[in-house]
């Protein structure tokens, strides 16, 4: 097998922690070579439970699509990170937002790379609508994973947001991928 | 004018299943003079029933006829209408059919007003399978599941129905032929659904075990349970108490019809919409969005060794 | 001249629908099989087809033999609970021979059981979960590409048998996205039932001159309209009821008959890796993927096993089955419910060579790792348990 990338997009209902998932799946589908799965939990509950999307993005036909070593976790909840940590392999990188994801163990930093940014916070003030949540963690997945082209997944993101918001959500990608550019550059933080 | 009776009937199914003194043959005449009257063509007619006595009537009738389960034969007819909106479709059916196994696709049916006419005769009691009490049954009537008499109240169908939206409800008496004829034509000419609740009597099952007497007098005791809707206006509700106000009670015709809403305005909108789904379906394909696969590109995604249905390459 | 989309199981089930000529649809909805509808009701009003969502399944299924019997092709989409609803109706369709489609997302039970979790606990259900002798056909699929092709084989086989289909899927599936491929209706065979030959006055639904007698469209377009009376009740060939026991022995016998005699077209199958296998493991649907990682890694390890991938679930591949006996040393079903396959296996193996069976109904799918412990280690349970410290926990929690 030649290239394989697990990711994991965590978070509760009615957060949109998904669609960030969806995103990156589409991209690898229709803009690239790759295959791609993706797989959703979620519970009965609409808004509140916990939710994650498994996506797989490979470059051989994808048989069984279960995630076994994840290797990239976005999550914007503490339950959701308590709760979905089991399948991640060693050294895998985590993305979280630390006003929501605020108990991160010692032993999870020793084990894997965590990277922490305020992404509802950012989006709300910086880009000035909460939903581009979602387009901001794509951008930061990408820049600290290079998981598949950036500008392949602009073109994911131009196909999933309506047109009156595609300035705003181009905004919050390039900042996203700044932002994971950057993290890449220095690293996890030793000790929070 | 005479009607040919003949026409309408599959009469090398003849005697008719029913009891001497059941009400259900004189339902069936009335309803083929409707018919005639309207003068619609039978090829254009389709019936579904149930089970039950009443239910027996699309083995007898020369039209599309389905005998269907227990209690659904609305649902059955919703799926024909739905089909074909420009065909006939009626339903047949008992008390115990339509309103009490079935109650929940009648309700559904009123408040969707689908086109379907349904012919309800109510008989008080489940006749086909020996009398017993149903959702019609009157206070204290003896069946044989209650040989002390009903202990439930009954359910006044006809009321059910302009609750749940019907838009004609009319209620006859199998004894009152001529006016029963006239309800039937009116709920087969509405547009809508229209149902037309029939008193009719059982002299077996019901008749018997409540010592009404013979099927004659069984049939004046019900007549004289009728009192039209004209003459109950003036009657106060201790008067009416357990009477059966017979007339056209209901008749709605601003409320759309189902199917005329699903094709004349679901359709229309869907079929304008420039959503991504309409040039797939509509024909608006244009030519860059089309695809052709190649073998190894579907052979990326479906890598069995497994005939596939492609006409092209019959096995990978 | 097809597409390629990223959809789910659910949606490519709805989306092959379309493809193979569907054009009635009637359902209630109930996770987790709910994007069927939601796709359809998209798609079928711009073909000016009806959708329609009814107060019930036992209403969706009833419309759909009304649509069948008038001359549609009709399907219902449910799981497990609303199945159960279904099961009179489906045992009408069988009797009056009428084409009606049938997807059926299986998620965990008894009950409303796990309503979003997978599961394969329909496989008997299917079978026979209606009453009285009757035969049936049901077809599963391992991914969403498949679930397209298969889509469009239930349609084919419900038309040309007159003959209520299953398609079982699961819960996995489901919420599985993938890239697929949906064909154009001119690239696949879309067969079509049967129209009669003679004029109306000699036409009967149920004629014995035929094995699967053609079914007259009510209304046909541009033709004479067939008159004609079907019944729920058993029949002679005129659609009426009748009670003569020779008429009945043979109407029933007729229905078998007309599946089994061509059981050869209806079965599907797939052998992985089996050409030198001493180890079969049998596994259909979702389950399947798994079981062929772990195929994989113990070829891997140097053990050889293949499996045996029937994708026709019902009538069952009994051929197929009793010549593994000669073939292998053991086998091992693979199924998410507690054992209703096997049970099938079985029968047909007759203790010939051992069966095992990892039959795990948790909610959660089955691991190559355990499939692969089971391969290196048949005796061995492999199936998820509970702790000693679970067991003495007061509760489960969510």
């Amino acid at each position: 097998m030649g290239y394989r990338y697990e990711l994991r997009f965590g978070g509760v209902g009615g957060q949109g922690s998904l669609t960030a998932g969806t995103i990156i799946a589409h991209a690898a589908v229709f803009h690239t070579d790759y295959y791609a799965t993706q797989v959703p939990t979620y519970t009965s509950q609409v808004r509140g439970g916990k939710a994650k999307a498994d996506i797989i993005i490979c470059d051989e036909p994808i048989t069984f699509s279960e995630t076994t070593k994840v290797d990239f976790f976005m999550t914007t909840h503490q339950s959701v990170y308590d709760a979905y940590k089991a399948d991640l392999k060693e050294g895998a990188i985590i993305l979280s937002d630390p006003a929501l994801v605020k108990d991160i163990p010692d032993e999870d930093r020793k084990k894997y790379k965590i990277y922490e940014y305020p992404l509802i916070y950012t989006a709300k003030h910086e880009i000035g609508n909460v939903v581009t949540m979602n387009v901001i963690a794509v951008g930061i997945c990408v820049g600290l994973t290079h998981v598949i082209d950036k500008e392949a997944v602009r073109e994911a993101v131009k196909d999933s947001v309506p047109p009156a918001f595609l300035d705003l959500n181009m905004k919050a990608y390039d900042l996203g991928l700044e932002v994971g550019e950057k993290l890449k550059k220095e690293g996890p933080p030793k000790k929070a | 004018m005479a009607v040919d009776y003949t026409n309408y009937l599959r009469m090398e199914k003849m005697p008719l299943y029913w009891c001497p003194g059941c009400g259900d043959g004189i339902v069936l005449k009335a309803y083929i003079e409707a018919i005639d009257e309207l003068g619609w063509d039978k090829n254009d007619c389709a019936m579904v029933s149930g089970i039950g006595c009443a239910s027996r009537v699309t083995g007898y009738v020369d039209f599309h006829t389905l005998h269907t389960l227990h209690g659904r034969a609305l649902p059955t007819a919703v799926g024909i209408k739905m089909s074909h909106p420009d065909k006939h479709v009626f339903v047949f059916g008992g008390d115990g059919d339509i309103a009490h196994i079935g109650g929940n696709h009648f309700l559904h049916a009123c408040r969707r007003n689908i086109d379907i006419t349904v012919v309800f005769i109510d008989n008080w009691n489940y006749g086909m399978t020996g009398g017993q009490h149903s959702c019609t049954t009157p206070l204290h009537v003896k069946e044989s599941t209650s040989p002390r008499g009903s202990y439930e109240p009954p359910l006044d169908a006809a009321a059910a129905a302009i609750g749940a939206g019907a838009t004609f409800v009319a209620r006859g008496f199998a004894g009152d032929e001529l006016r029963m004829k006239r309800y039937i034509k009116e709920g087969l000419a509405h547009r809508g659904f229209s149902i037309i609740d029939i008193l009719c009597p059982c002299p077996i099952n019901f008749g018997r075990r409540n010592k009404l007497g013979d099927p004659v007098k069984l049939m004046n005791y019900m007549k004289s349970l009728c009192i039209p809707k004209e003459k109950a206006e003036k009657m106060s509700p201790e008067e009416l108490e357990g009477k059966h106000i017979t007339g056209v009670i209901h008749k709605d015709e601003k409320k759309t019809e189902l199917t005329d809403s699903y094709y004349g305005w679901l359709v229309k909108e869907a079929q304008k919409s420039d959503e991504y789904w309409a040039k797939y379906t509509t024909g608006r394909l244009k030519e860059e969005d089309k695809y052709s696969i190649t073998k190894e590109e579907l052979k990326g995604l479906y890598p069995y060794d497994v005939e596939i249905p492609l006409k092209k390459w019959k096995k990978l | 001249m097809g597409r390629i989309a990223f959809i789910n199981a659910n949606a490519a089930a709805a989306e092959a629908a379309i493809i193979a000529g569907c054009n009635f649809y009637a359902g209630y909805p109930i996770t987790p099989s709910s994007e069927v509808p939601e796709t359809l009701s998209k798609i079928m009003p711009e073909r000016g087809v009806p959708f329609i969502m009814l107060e019930d399944e036992i209403a969706s299924i009833n419309a759909c033999v009304g649509a069948a019997a008038s001359g549609a092709k009709p399907m219902t989409c449910t799981s497990g609970p609303g199945l159960s609803l279904k099961q009179e109706a489906i045992g009408e369709a069988c009797i009056m021979e009428l084409p009606v489609v049938i997807v059926d997302v299986m998620r965990g039970g008894p009950s409303t059981g796990l309503p979003t979790r997978p599961s394969q606990a329909d496989i008997m259900q299917a079978k026979w979960g209606t009453h009285g002798d009757h035969p049936i056909i049901a077809v599963s699929a391992c991914n969403a590409q498949e679930v397209v092709f298969e889509t469009i084989r239930a349609f084919n086989l419900a038309e040309k048998f007159r003959q209520p289909v299953y398609i079982l899927t699961d819960g996995l599936l489901s919420h599985l996205h993938a890239k697929v491929y949906l064909p154009d209706p001119e690239e696949v065979e879309i067969i079509e039932r049967a129209k009669p030959t003679v004029p109306p006055e000699e036409y009967y639904p149920f004629d014995y001159n035929y094995e699967v007698p053609p079914l007259a469209a009510w209304w046909p377009k541009g033709g004479p309209s067939y008159r004609f009376h079907m019944s729920s009740l058993n029949h002679d060939k005129t659609g009426f009821p009748t009670v003569v026991p020779s008429f009945i022995q043979h109407q029933e016998k007729r229905l078998i008959n007309k599946i089994m005699n061509h059981i050869d077209e209806i079965e599907k199958f797939e052998y992985y890796k089996m050409d030198d296998a001493e180890t079969c493991m049998i596994a259909y649907g979702s389950v399947a993927e798994a079981a062929r990682v772990a195929v994989d890694e113990a070829r891997k390890a140097g053990i050889k096993v293949g499996m045996f991938r029937p994708l026709t679930i019902w009538p069952l591949a009994e051929k197929q089955i009793r010549d593994l006996r000669g073939k292998v040393k053991n086998i091992i079903v693979v199924e998410m419910n507690l054992g209703q396959y096997i049970l099938e296996v079985q029968r047909v193996v007759a203790e010939k060579i051992p069966v095992y069976g990892v039959l795990q109904a948790a909610g959660i799918p089955i691991r190559p790792a355990q499939i692969f412990e089971k391969i290196k280690n048949p005796e061995k349970s492999v199936e998820i348990c509970m702790t000693e410290e679970e067991l003495k926990k007061f509760g489960g929690g969510e």
